[in-house]
């Protein structure tokens, strides 16, 4: 599979639009945790291709903290380098409920980098016609292995890998008809 | 992917340089087309684009003008049409996108129905068919008839038709097209699924990704070429 798919149109699709401290929040909504079992249970449930790093969850809890939206529930002594425990705060309820309240911007992943290629092959008189060939192909390459993830996999995969699956499939078609209008374009642009 | 199939294994169907001209329209235009036994390979390209001729080609439906097309090692230009017919019936299994079932039959019937025309009794026929609507998750519509069933349940048992014979390929012509998302990944699950473990070749011909996903690789065809993408950057 094109790195370019698994770093950027699999976490774009799935954990950028997720906001990390809004999900550590709502996480600690069921209840007081340390911050290490903060990641683990992010990992578990939303981290499937891009496990967080022990430096975001902390640099996360000590913005949150600054901003009153966690508080330190208790510190423990003890092996390892965080026992800090974290609440969430009444702020902080609220904070996560306007983000679930608040639709995202819907955001053309990739098609502005698409354009721009396609465009410049045209305007180089290069073929971008293969150009888009080989983008239709690696899309499905991941195609393929979201859709093996699937079949493997438990309710939560399926829907992850649809959500990804879906976006790329809303790419392909954009492909097929940018190269059904290949020579129309390219009559605009030179 | 690509597991079941062993390297250098020699292609089932393999069609080279493939022509077929209707009147003035150029269908075909020097397509080519290989596929191994257990291989799930994707058709695709836009309408027009000649992907379905190319499927009645290799299907043995439809004479090309030029080029060569072997099954098995055997040109099928050399084949009778008798021979091509019991090619169809025995080694090849079909399913379209809607309209396959015979509305006056049962569901089992429906299934058992290749292999009654190929001479196995009833109760045989029947039995074999049965455990195919069971792969296919659709045991319970066995006493059913096609009018009596939703169109996702009509393509199960589509497919479990397609496949009691056994045949060593299987042509799909967009099999989910008149299926919603659920009921369309489930048939290809299932389609795919049983074809592999049956080691048929299906060569499915789709303009939609979600479905391609499902293959080990696909071929594009535009202006009556193809493209094999295996290779793409």
């Amino acid at each position: 599979m094109h790195p370019i798919y698994t770093h950027h149109v699999y976490p774009v699709c799935i954990v950028l639009p997720m906001s990390i401290g809004h999900t550590l929040l709502g996480l600690l909504e069921s209840g007081p945790r340390h911050g290490y079992d903060l990641k683990r249970a992010f990992d578990e449930k939303f981290g499937h291709d891009k496990p967080l790093h022990y430096g975001q969850v902390y640099s996360t809890m000590s913005r949150l903290l600054k901003n009153g939206l966690v508080e330190v529930d208790g510190v423990e002594s003890g092996e390892g380098p965080e026992r800090k425990r974290y609440a969430i705060t009444d702020a902080g309820v609220t904070d996560v409920q306007q983000w679930l309240a608040t639709p995202e911007k819907p955001e053309p992943y990739l098609q502005s980098t698409l354009y721009t290629k396609v465009v410049l092959a045209l305007l180089t008189r290069r073929d971008a016609a293969e150009l888009l060939d080989s983008q239709r192909a690696a899309h499905l390459r991941m195609m393929r292995t979201l859709t093996e993830r699937k079949r493997g996999g438990d309710l939560a995969d399926q829907l992850i890998c649809d959500h990804a699956l879906f976006h790329l499939e809303a790419d392909l078609r954009w492909l097929e008809l940018t190269a059904a209008r290949l020579e129309k374009l390219a009559l605009e642009v030179r | 992917m690509n597991r079941q199939v062993p390297p250098g294994e020699a292609p089932l169907l393999h069609a080279q340089e493939l022509r077929k001209q209707y009147g003035a329209t150029t269908a075909l235009d020097g397509a080519e087309f290989s596929i191994r036994p257990g291989e799930v390979v994707a058709v695709m390209g836009p309408s027009g684009s000649g992907k379905s001729t190319l499927l009645h080609c290799l299907a043995g439906i439809v004479t090309p003008d030029s080029g060569s097309l072997t099954y098995d090692g055997r040109q099928m230009a050399a084949m009778s049409d008798r021979e091509r017919s019991a090619l169809r019936r025995t080694e090849f299994g079909f399913v379209f996108q809607f309209g396959q079932l015979v509305p006056e039959l049962s569901c089992v019937e429906n299934v058992a129905l290749p292999l009654r025309l190929a001479g196995t009794g009833r109760r045989a026929a029947e039995r074999e068919a049965n455990g195919w609507l069971e792969r296919l998750e659709v045991a319970e519509l066995a006493g059913k008839r096609p009018g009596e069933i939703s169109g996702g349940q009509g393509q199960r048992v589509a497919v479990a038709r397609s496949l009691v014979t056994r045949p060593r390929v299987l042509f799909a012509d967009e099999p989910t097209g008149a299926l919603d998302s659920l009921n369309g990944e489930r048939v290809m699950e299932l389609l795919t699924e049983a074809a592999r473990s049956a080691r048929a070749a299906v060569v499915l011909v789709t303009h939609e990704a979600r479905v391609a996903a499902y293959s080990d690789r696909e071929i594009v065809v535009r202006d009556g070429r193809s493209r094999d993408m295996a290779h793409a950057a």
